[in-house]
């Protein structure tokens, strides 16, 4: 393998590595706040990838400026992210915040597979695709081979904003105080004054808006078809269960990691690909099984 | 013991309800097909099952089969193998279903044809594609109303061969599961008769539903082979071909190879450059060089089109090839058995000897149930009429040329094929159609 194939297998990693740490950020910051591990995030995933080619859709069927693909993409993640989002905390999260993580699993589970059909409904079954926004961006080359400038430089600008910006807010502003506020402990937090059921619902429309924003990034390249959300849950799992739930840090590590691993497999050894995100998550999980980034559970009593 | 003999009871009742369908005409004639209403393969299942709503339709007001109403049961493929095998044996066991059409997944197909077998029901599989099957086993309750995937890979293989005689280099991406695995091994054997030289410079099976091919693009790019085999489909086939024109893997001189394009030609409108090998899984295309002006197809695609918005697709005429294959079979069971309603054991020998005509060629069934069909192949073009990519330079391959014969074993019989076949195609007989 040489200097021009690294470079290669680089580029394609981060960009694969930026939409997966989007929907994977979302996921853990659900996780951080509220201690639920949201299995409903693939749906929202799907649901924003599928919103975002229908605005896209829209936009050609109307004759609206084609400039408006690119933020159509983001006004679907907010819409999808911040109805969803709020229909779950508001109906499921709330109610079972107290109860047994498996019944936890469960409920989200059921939500996922509701929100499964109800996207069948909706959708169809035939595989949804509006690529105009990669066209108007055009390509660019780098050792000869031709990559669409959105790859290279929009997916991963994207991944980057959200990490800075999500880190700024939780560490700068006040509301973002709340939230770790209500992290480190609910009941405390509660007692302090904090409005922890805006705070949790401010975290559901984020995080979900988060998990939508990497399918509507996705939609543009992608096919979407029924079940591929579950693809999405499962590998934003692995990232966060390979961070450390609740990790942000370790979210964008990990998901490099997954990234880089899967791209340089398919050049030197293709049947790996697949096996590649477990293969990091075991072998992370063995020598650190809280995963990378996570700190020793502080005592609370 | 309880359990035993209450099977045992069971399986007694099953066999005397057979043995009176086998005399009297029934008052309707229910049959179970499995088709894939959920998942990624619905891409097919759900086209296939409006077929099917379809023609049975037109099938009973034409007087069914017998003069026997047809009413079809659907049960969902998606389900998984394990389940579907419980629903399988519930529309047998429960409702009396002795005739079902299953399946379209070949790991489906594996796990119902023993079923059958054993249930002594009369199974059409009336789209999965392994050939291992009928190969492998006799069966005498199982048969397949199209071509298997030797007849499609060899068929490939000799179009690519008229297109790109000079090829050198050939890579691989297609889907890890059975189908991508076993297709690339027949494609990759078949080559080798004809070019023993040819060199693979990668091999790379993306995961079933992979949703980004950036890095295979890349690689591709990089090494650029003469040739690029995609034996993927649905979503996997459309990412595939939107995210290589995104990234102008088409420009370079890349033969591509896609046998199972057509099901994906209208979704992916101009997405799709002109150039790509394209096939369909046998002789169906809605612009067939030999039926596209024939009436009973017509007609079919018109209302095919009216009732689901899309041209058909593969697995609609395969779907019309298994209804217009029982029913011939049937008839002719009827015939022989003196007028006399037949059983199911009847119309499988019935239909071993047969041929029938659904929308595409004649349709010719071996006596180990294995169909003898066609195989279309062409190369994409843009019509200005049309906003989606259609085929031209059509060749319509005889399946006769290009099947494992019967009681041989495909892996064998392919590298015995005679290399002299592929000067067969450059003869006047197989002059390409123009798309019209």
């Amino acid at each position: 393998m040489d200097a021009s194939l690294i470079i290669l297998a680089l580029m394609d990693g981060v960009s694969y590595a930026a939409l997966l740490f989007l929907v994977a950020l979302g996921l853990t910051l659900i996780f951080g706040v509220m201690h639920i591990l949201n299995i409903a995030h693939g749906s929202l995933y799907a649901w924003g990838g599928y919103f975002a080619a229908t605005l896209g859709l829209a936009i050609t069927s109307l004759s609206l400026p084609p400039v408006l693909g690119l933020p159509a993409l983001f006004v679907a993640a907010i819409i999808i992210g911040g109805l969803l989002g709020t229909v779950l905390e508001f109906f499921l999260l709330r109610r079972i915040l107290d109860k047994d993580p498996i019944l936890q699993l469960l409920v989200t589970f059921a939500a996922f597979m509701v929100l499964e059909d109800l996207q069948r409904l909706i959708w169809g079954v035939q595989p949804v695709f509006v690529s105009d926004v990669v066209g108007q961006l055009g390509t660019l080359e780098v050792a000869g081979v031709t990559y669409t400038r959105y790859q290279l430089l929009v997916l991963p600008s994207v991944a980057v904003v959200a990490f800075v910006g999500l880190r700024w807010f939780l560490r700068k502003t006040a509301l973002g105080r709340q939230v770790t506020a209500v992290t480190h402990h609910r009941e405390i937090a509660t007692a302090m004054g904090v409005n922890t059921h805006r705070v949790m619902w401010l975290t559901m429309a984020l995080g979900g808006a988060l998990g939508a924003l990497g399918g509507a990034l996705a939609s543009p390249t992608t096919s979407f078809t029924p079940g591929i959300g579950a693809e999405m849950m499962v590998l934003s799992f692995a990232v966060v269960a390979t961070a450390g739930l609740g990790q942000i840090g370790g979210a964008a590590l990990a998901a490099l990691m997954i990234g880089l691993a899967r791209s340089f497999s398919i050049y030197l050894m293709p049947e790996l690909e697949v096996l590649m995100p477990y293969l990091i998550m075991v072998a992370v999980l063995l020598v650190r099984p809280e995963g990378l980034f996570s700190t020793v559970a502080t005592r609370r009593i | 013991m309880k359990l035993k003999t209450l099977c045992a009871i069971a399986a007694t009742l099953a066999l005397v309800h057979g043995a009176a369908t086998a005399q009297d005409k029934p008052a309707e004639l229910k049959i179970g097909i499995s088709t894939f209403t959920s998942g990624p393969a619905s891409v097919f299942g759900v086209p296939g099952k409006a077929a099917a709503e379809l023609l049975i339709d037109e099938m009973n007001k034409a007087g069914g089969i017998g003069g026997v109403k047809v009413t079809p049961i659907f049960i969902d493929e998606g389900i998984g193998g394990d389940k579907l095998l419980s629903e399988y044996r519930r529309l047998v066991q429960e409702q009396g279903i002795r005739t079902m059409l299953s399946a379209i997944s070949s790991g489906n197909c594996n796990i119902i044809a023993p079923v059958a077998e054993d249930l002594k029901v009369l199974n059409v599989m009336w789209d999965c594609g392994t050939e291992k099957i009928l190969e492998d086993k006799r069966y005498k309750y199982v048969v397949r109303t199209q071509a298997n995937a030797t007849t499609e890979m060899v068929a490939s293989v000799l179009y690519l061969l008229k297109v790109r005689p000079d090829l050198k280099t050939i890579a691989v991406v297609n889907q890890d599961y059975a189908w991508g695995r076993d297709s690339w091994e027949i494609f990759l054997n078949a080559l080798k008769v004809f070019k023993p030289d040819v060199r693979v410079v990668a091999e790379m099976f993306p995961k079933f539903g992979a949703s980004d091919f950036s890095t295979e693009i890349s690689r591709l790019q990089a090494l650029r082979p003469d040739v690029v085999l995609n034996t993927g489909w649905g979503g996997d086939l459309d990412t595939f071909v939107r995210q290589a024109g995104q990234r102008g893997l088409f420009k370079q001189n890349i033969t591509f190879v896609m046998p199972l394009l057509e099901s994906s030609l209208e979704r992916l409108g101009d997405a799709v450059p002109a150039g790509i090998i394209a096939g369909g899984r046998g002789d169906h295309y809605w612009a067939h060089p030999e039926t596209r002006d024939d009436p009973k197809h017509k007609d079919f695609v018109a209302k095919f089109r009216a009732k689901t918005g899309a041209y058909p697709i593969y697995p609609t005429y395969h779907m019309a090839q298994a209804l217009v294959g029982l029913k011939t079979g049937y008839e002719a069971a009827i015939k022989a058995n003196g007028g006399k309603w037949p059983s199911p054991e009847q119309v499988a020998e019935a239909m071993r000897k047969m041929k029938f005509k659904a929308y595409g060629r004649e349709v010719t069934m071996r006596e180990d149930g294995q169909g003898l069909e066609a195989q279309l192949l062409g190369v994409t073009k843009r019509d200005p009429k049309y906003p989606f990519a259609v085929i031209d330079k059509m060749v319509l391959i005889p399946a006769e040329l290009v099947t494992t014969p019967v009681g041989q074993k495909s892996p064998v019989w392919i590298k015995s094929i005679n290399p002299g076949l592929a000067k067969v195609l450059a003869t006047d007989e197989f002059k390409p159609h123009d798309f019209k």
